[in-house]
């Protein structure tokens, strides 16, 4: 059964909510984020994906999980239709119509002489026409099939057919051709200006460029006037078009023409087509924050999603944050998965320093909560919970500021989300208790996962204490590795499994492709 | 119009950056000491440095464009002063442009001001070359400049001066700026033209329009400063338009003369060259390319010209059979020239494929389009591995550069480890560059490399030997000989006293060569 109307391309019709409660720890600066953005690194994440979009509702739907299978999959559904070209270039194309459409209005405000006013206007309204109507036939065309996308076509298609609609876009088609026929003359002799009609002589200027042509050594480009819309008309140009605007015959029908079309139009946007415009941008931000790593051939997959899951995987998958500042470096990203099955709750990361633990917990962590706005996530494939809340414990520099010692302040911080956690919840926690001896830090360590278990969360565990990895069913071993022919060079793989030791014995000639059958291979190619 | 020396129909690429550091191009500088080769060259001249570097290790040019540049390159030789006034005229043309101020370029007044008087600067010296190419147009024989002096006599013609000499009249705008416009965004005028001002006598209200025309107007008072800088605006709009394409138009005809220039500097960097080698009594000829699907290479008398034309002293050349050999082995002693052949084997190519004469009494060769040096770096004083993986590194770029016939010159590769794996690695490397068509002239001190090739029956390979004490035959003069398994290490450091004393002779190289 389709729903009838369409409100807006984030939540399925009436379906408008789902923020997140109770999520994070303390540090709540900013009240628009969870506690955890910072520390997952998805604060960067939401500010680079905005950056270029000035709107500031935009980073709400970057922080706000959503806790319905349904309005994820709505999002998903978007996403998959926008990732085919042809759905996406009329969705884009549109915007970029609007963002013209947007400025033009503000010109047709702000601008002093009413002839550059009224010009400004037309042009806004011709340019929405063309957009609204490109963006239905694109979606027609393109055959979307997300609820969204579907809700939306039928909504333009009956705005389209409108009388307001119709009436608007023929007025404004008429009144611009009227204008752009309009030709005239300016003589200027001191500061005499004289006005009249032009009919087609010889481009003075053509002529200068013939005589010397022969000498050109590479053909040149003709070159395109494009009028800066930044500057505004003088009082002596408005005084010329003044003129021009009485000039007999096509030019002064034109410039009446567009006087009535103000007159006649001045709010022509629709509510919802601007509503559309406002909120897709979401999904454009995230497409495009992404676009680069995809080019480079990193995946991202639609993952699978249900609250009551207990196998949950990801295959192949990246800290997002981190890979959006390796890629433009040129620097390889690191793909990195995990499986928790049957009873297995905690992934417990240990390994050498640097090797990549951090950022394997901060993946899992983004993982879940980009999966949770309906985003495509990193990765060949992905199955996630979705959470009722998430938490995470990371080492603070400015946790030295508080009065309570380093270590206490871990402990307070792990009771109270100790505290809050279910058995639905996912805490991300990154070296706790390193603060303290190996004995305390075991201790603590031991009893801190006991109590996790018995609340049956799932949590991401980085620690030096290597024991903790087997302490219980729930828990799962998982370790950053190195070369094993150099122990100071990290590959920043996290496996279940600890690295077997293959043996480097390869030649040098061969390192450098020099080797007979290399060389063979390589020339013949 | 184009002056196209150097090619017949292609544009000299001369924007790419000739042998950037690093590059492989940059080797082969290096190595073949072509710096010196291109001094001589220019005799002075940046350009003419600057345009040798750029045709002698630029993109290669095949058969037909060499045998091109052979035929105007002779021309010039045979009229070197007509040679040197087309450059002249072409680089007076480039150098006075510059010396037009350029102040207020920024306003359109100034902008047309300045150039109406380069154009002026640029008529005087279009009729020079006009004079020159007149004067001179029965001694040119070559399709290149044949071709170049034609369009100078179709081109500019007595209509194209009298067109000149009526637009620098009209540019003076004695009867205001007329212009023609549309409505464009913002209902402001766009779409400008300017229209013909007409400098024939007739009424003012016929030229503006103004008779069956309705016309309607307005004064902008003394007092309106901001109106007056608007008309001013706009008439600068107008002037912008001429003023445009006429800054184009003197670009234009700049662009031609820089061109002229640069490839006329090749010619008469190559003239300037022979008369350094005929000065010293060497012999140079114009070789022959062959095609690059054969293997060939012989010469008589051939000598590195970088270095004859470094020192004052005779410089020794050599004979080579090398037809359908795929390698040419050297071995021998230190001091023997061993390095020097190579130099002048290399040098000599990229010569022949510029369109070059080169420094032999006769030299002919596959066309290579491509020439690698793999010279040991003396700079190198890293550890052994360090520096074996630089040169792996470096052998490997080449590899990736080759191509069937380029050819690849190794000058003691592979030294820096012990021998058994230095001859090892090289045997394969040979092999494999062998066998994919490519040309390999390798110098080593490794026995066990040069006698394992010799023995290889699928590499056709000439063995050169250097044997400076050998009775009957100048010093560093190599002959066909195959390798001997002890080196003249041993007999040079003794004769050079073990660490103590200086070298009592070196070849006029002036380069050590590796091995001790």
């Amino acid at each position: 059964m389709e729903e009838s109307s369409f409100e807006t391309i984030l939540f399925p019709s009436h379906g408008a909510g789902g923020a997140g409660d109770g999520d994070g720890v303390g540090h709540d600066r900013d009240p628009a984020q969870p506690g955890y953005f910072r520390d997952l690194h998805l604060d960067r994440i939401a500010a680079t994906a905005t950056a270029s979009r000035p709107d500031g509702q935009l980073g709400v739907h970057f922080s706000r999980r959503l806790h319905d299978a349904d309005h994820i999959t709505y999002r998903q559904e978007v996403f998959a239709d926008l990732d085919r070209p042809a759905v996406r270039r009329a969705v884009q194309r549109f915007c970029d119509a609007m963002g013209e459409v947007r400025a033009d209005r503000d010109r047709a405000r702000d601008r002093r002489f009413p002839q550059e006013q009224q010009r400004w206007l037309l042009d806004a309204a011709v340019r929405y026409c063309a957009a609204v109507r490109e963006l239905s036939d694109g979606l027609g065309s393109a055959g979307a099939t997300a609820r969204g996308f579907r809700a939306l076509a039928r909504f333009l298609e009956r705005l389209l057919a409108s009388a307001a609609y119709l009436e608007l876009e023929a007025d404004a088609a008429r009144v611009a051709a009227a204008l752009a026929a309009v030709r005239y003359r300016v003589h200027l002799r001191g500061l005499h200006v004289t006005v009249s009609s032009d009919d087609d002589g010889v481009d003075y200027s053509a002529a200068v460029l013939a005589t010397f042509e022969r000498f050109a050594q590479a053909p040149t480009d003709a070159r395109a006037e494009e009028r800066d819309a930044s500057t505004q008309m003088d009082h002596v140009e408005a005084r010329i078009v003044e003129l021009v605007a009485r000039l007999p015959g096509q030019a002064s029908d034109a410039l009446q023409a567009l006087r009535e079309f103000c007159v006649d139009h001045r709010d022509f946007v629709d509510p919802t087509v601007e509503r559309f415009d406002r909120e897709v941008q979401f999904y454009l931000a995230y497409l495009e924050l992404v676009a680069p790593l995809r080019a480079i051939g990193l995946p991202f997959c639609t993952p699978e999603v249900g609250a009551g899951i207990s196998d949950v995987h990801a295959c192949e998958a990246f800290d997002l944050a981190l890979a959006t500042k390796l890629v433009p470096e040129g620097t390889e990203v690191v793909r990195n998965g995990f499986s928790l099955a049957g009873a297995e709750r905690i992934i417990v990361v240990s390994g050498p320093n640097q090797g990549g633990k951090t950022t394997f917990a901060r993946m899992v962590g983004q993982l879940h909560h980009l999966a949770a706005i309906g985003c495509p996530v990193p990765g060949t494939q992905a199955r996630l919970r979705i959470v009722d809340q998430l938490f995470t414990h990371f080492q603070h520099e400015d946790a030295l500021a508080h009065d309570r010692g380093t270590l206490e302040d871990d402990v307070v911080r792990m009771q109270e989300i100790l505290a809050a956690a279910t058995s639905q919840s996912l805490v991300i926690t990154n070296e706790p208790f390193a603060a303290t001896t190996l004995e305390d830090a075991r201790f603590l360590g031991r009893t801190t996962i006991e109590r996790m278990t018995e609340i049956g969360l799932w949590c991401v565990y980085v620690t030096f204490v290597d024991e903790l990895s087997s302490l219980n069913h729930a828990t799962v071993s998982m370790v950053s590795t190195v070369v094993p022919e150099n122990p100071t060079a990290r590959t920043f793989q996290v496996v279940r499994r600890p690295a077997d030791g293959r043996a480097f014995a390869v030649a040098i000639a061969e390192k450098y492709g020099l080797t007979y059958p290399q060389l063979r291979r390589r020339l013949s190619a | 119009m184009k002056a196209h020396l150097l090619h017949p129909s292609e544009d000299v690429d001369w924007g790419t950056p000739v042998a950037p550091d690093g590059s492989l191009e940059a080797d082969v500088l290096q190595d073949l000491h072509l710096g010196d080769l291109c001094a001589a060259m220019a005799s002075g001249d940046p350009l003419i440095d600057d345009v040798a570097r750029r045709i002698l290790l630029g993109s290669a040019a095949d058969r037909r464009v060499v045998q091109y540049r052979q035929a105007v390159l002779s021309d010039c030789i045979a009229h070197a002063d007509l040679a040197r006034e087309l450059y002249a005229i072409a680089t007076d043309a480039v150098a006075s442009e510059k010396q037009v101020w350029s102040f207020l370029r920024t306003s359109p007044s100034g902008s047309l001001h300045r150039s109406v008087e380069v154009l002026e600067i640029f008529v005087t010296v279009l009729r020079r070359l006009r004079a020159t190419v007149d004067a001179h147009a029965d001694e040119v024989r070559s399709e290149g400049l044949v071709r170049l002096f034609d369009q100078v006599r179709d081109e500019l013609d007595d209509t194209f001066f009298d067109a000149v000499h009526d637009h620098l009249d009209r540019l003076r705008f004695r009867d205001g700026v007329l212009l023609g416009a549309a409505l464009g965004p913002g209902n402001r005028g766009w779409r400008y033209v300017l229209r013909t001002p007409d400098t024939r006598r007739r009424g003012w209200r016929a030229r503006v329009g103004l008779g069956p025309r309705s016309s309607l107007g307005f004064e902008v008072p003394p007092r309106d400063e901001a109106g007056q800088q608007a008309v001013g605006a706009l008439r600068d709009r107008g002037i912008a338009l001429v003023a445009d394409a006429l800054s184009r138009s003197t670009q234009h005809i700049l662009d031609f003369f820089t061109m002229l220039r640069a490839e006329l500097a090749f010619y008469v960097g190559c003239v300037q060259l022979r008369e350094v080698l005929v000065e010293r009594g060497q012999p140079i000829c114009m070789p022959e390319l062959a095609p690059s699907r054969t293997v060939q290479c012989s010469a008589r008398g051939l000598y590195d010209v970088c270095l004859a034309v470094r020192t004052s002293a005779q410089v020794v050349g050599n004979t080579v059979h090398g037809d359908g050999a795929s390698l040419i082995m050297v071995t021998g002693a230190n001091s023997g020239g061993k390095s020097t052949f190579l130099r002048s084997l290399g040098v000599a190519q990229l010569m022949a494929e510029c369109g070059m004469f080169v420094g032999a009494e006769a030299f002919t060769s596959s066309a290579a389009r491509r020439v690698f040096t793999h010279f040991i770096r003396e700079e190198d004083e890293e550890l052994a591995s360090g520096r074996l993986e630089e040169e792996l590194a470096r052998m490997s770029r080449i590899a990736d550069a080759v191509q069937p016939g380029s050819l690849v010159l190794v000058n003691e590769a592979f030294m820096s480890t012990n021998e058994a794996e230095g001859s090892e690695i090289g045997r394969q490397v040979v092999r494999a560059f062998v066998e994919a068509g490519v040309r390999v002239v390798f110098v080593t001190h490794l026995y066990d490399l040069a006698s394992g090739l010799a023995g290889d029956p699928h590499v056709h390979a000439l063995f050169l030997r250097a044997d400076p004490d050998h009775p009957g035959r100048r010093a560093f003069e190599l002959a066909p000989g195959a390798p001997l398994s002890t080196s003249f290490g041993p007999q040079l450091f003794d004769r050079l006293g073990a660490w103590g004393a200086a070298p009592a002779h070196v070849p006029a190289s002036g380069a050590p060569e590796g091995g001790l």
